[in-house]
């Protein structure tokens, strides 16, 4: 079911090829170090990237005031739920904010939905292909989720920076969250509010990354797991037939709770960038 | 987990989508949704508006059919009158333009015998002057004896 019937594998090598990147590192037997690609996570990011715009801007440029069509009403549903959100956190106008967040639901919910197909399935075709490694969720890169979320990172300064101007949003540097009266106080406080502005900084493009990250890699792991129960399987023996049933019940019942997960983490990075982007841009 | 340039390159490719969905995606929907809903707003104000219209158009309708029905039981009273009226008047001018002819014809039957009356007293008179003279002969003149000859004729 889920192994080639030529050469027996271990265990620990079926995981830990599952596990790596089709990169410039794993083919090439030298270290490019800091340079290195991971070409499967480009790869898939860059192809659901193209069909995310494609779909998303055909419906844009077809889209009528009047009677709309079946996938006109769907892409419509989507922007009016994140419309809705991004009005009910963030009282200003922007541009930016609404788009940013469909933009984020939308890569990463599709980016996660790779997890759905059979663990095996591309790596399989790949390897027929001579292509000898490839994780199909990008999401489960670390690359990606930091790429996102450095870029995310990057608009709330732009963003704050906007709203605020220069002055008011580096001076809340050194005066938020502790106010004070007097100017002393306003200096001895300083110190403090600069960590906790820095910290509270870096610990959101670091978090929205871990957290996507960790959930689909977890969920990858585990697929990849429920796929070796049945690893080197022959007809002959017992525990085939043991095994064969769990795994399909264990695989089933993973793949529909791994929806939810696809789902809300997609939800949740968008919800949390919404949030920052309108904190970034109020007054305290 | 090695960190590594495919990050830039998957951040860019990020915000590269962002930026196309920012510009030439989001604004197009969002501008056919609100246009839509302000369609439909618009669409539901009309038919309010073509409801209350049509209440009022049917109140005026029924206003004015009482109003014709009093209107045409106005002038059927009216007609009977004036039927009444000139059957009257004919009545009264028949009438009188009988009791005139009437009066006209028994006028002139008064004057007729009257003046046949006086022909035939004439015509008699003047008979008896002949009789008289035929039997008298002279002695008789005419001019003398006119008084009591007019006596003899106003005695017949």
């Amino acid at each position: 079911m889920t192994t080639e019937p030529s050469a027996p594998e271990s265990m620990t090598d079926y995981i830990k090829h599952h596990l790596k990147h089709l990169s410039d590192y794993n083919i090439g037997h030298h270290d490019p170090g800091f340079m290195d690609v991971h070409w499967d996570s480009v790869l898939f990011k860059f192809a659901i990237a193209l069909l995310f715009v494609f779909v998303f801007l055909r419906v844009a440029r077809r889209a009528t005031s009047g009677v709309p069509g079946k996938l006109q009403c769907a892409i419509e549903m989507i922007v009016e739920f994140v419309d809705g959100l991004v009005k009910e956190t963030f009282h200003g106008h922007s541009k930016l904010i609404a788009p940013l967040a469909i933009t984020i639901f939308g890569l990463v919910l599709l980016m996660n939905f790779m997890d759905m197909l059979p663990v095996d399935l591309l790596p399989w075709a790949a390897g027929a292909t001579g292509v000898p490694y490839l994780r199909v969720v990008a999401t489960a890169d670390p690359n990606t989720t930091f790429g996102m979320s450095i870029t995310v990172f990057l608009l709330i300064q732009y963003f704050g920076i906007n709203h605020k101007g220069v002055g008011l949003f580096f001076g809340e540097f050194l005066t938020a969250p502790f106010h004070a009266e007097k100017t002393v106080m306003k200096v001895a406080l300083a110190p403090a509010n600069l960590l906790l502005r820095l910290i509270e900084e870096a610990v959101r493009p670091l978090s929205l990354a871990l957290r996507l990250f960790g959930n689909m890699y977890a969920g990858e792991l585990i697929f990849v797991l429920i796929a070796v129960m049945t690893l080197g399987a022959q007809l002959g023996s017992v525990s085939t037939w043991l095994l064969g049933p769990a795994q399909f019940v264990a695989g089933f019942a993973w793949t529909v709770f791994h929806i939810l997960i696809i789902t809300l983490q997609a939800f949740i990075f968008m919800t949390l960038t919404i949030v920052y982007l309108s904190i970034a841009a109020e007054h305290h | 987990m090695n960190i590594n340039i495919t990050l830039f390159i998957q951040g860019l490719v990020f915000f590269a989508v962002a930026w196309l969905v920012m510009k030439f995606g989001w604004p197009l929907i969002i501008a056919a949704i609100e246009e839509r809903q302000k369609k439909i707003a618009e669409g539901l104000a009309a038919a309010d508006r073509a409801k209350a219209e049509l209440a009022r158009a049917d109140d005026k309708a029924a206003e004015e059919i009482k109003a014709a029905r009093v209107k045409a039981v106005e002038i059927l009273d009216k007609a009977q009158q004036q039927a009444q009226q000139t059957v009257d008047q004919a009545k009264t001018v028949a009438i009188s333009e009988g009791n005139r002819q009437l009066a006209a014809a028994r006028s002139e039957i008064d004057s007729l015998s009257v003046r046949a009356k006086e022909t035939l007293r004439k015509q008699v008179a003047a008979l008896a002057i002949a009789g008289a003279e035929k039997i008298l002969k002279r002695e008789i003149d005419a001019t003398t004896h006119k008084v009591l000859l007019d006596q003899l004729a106003s005695e017949i």
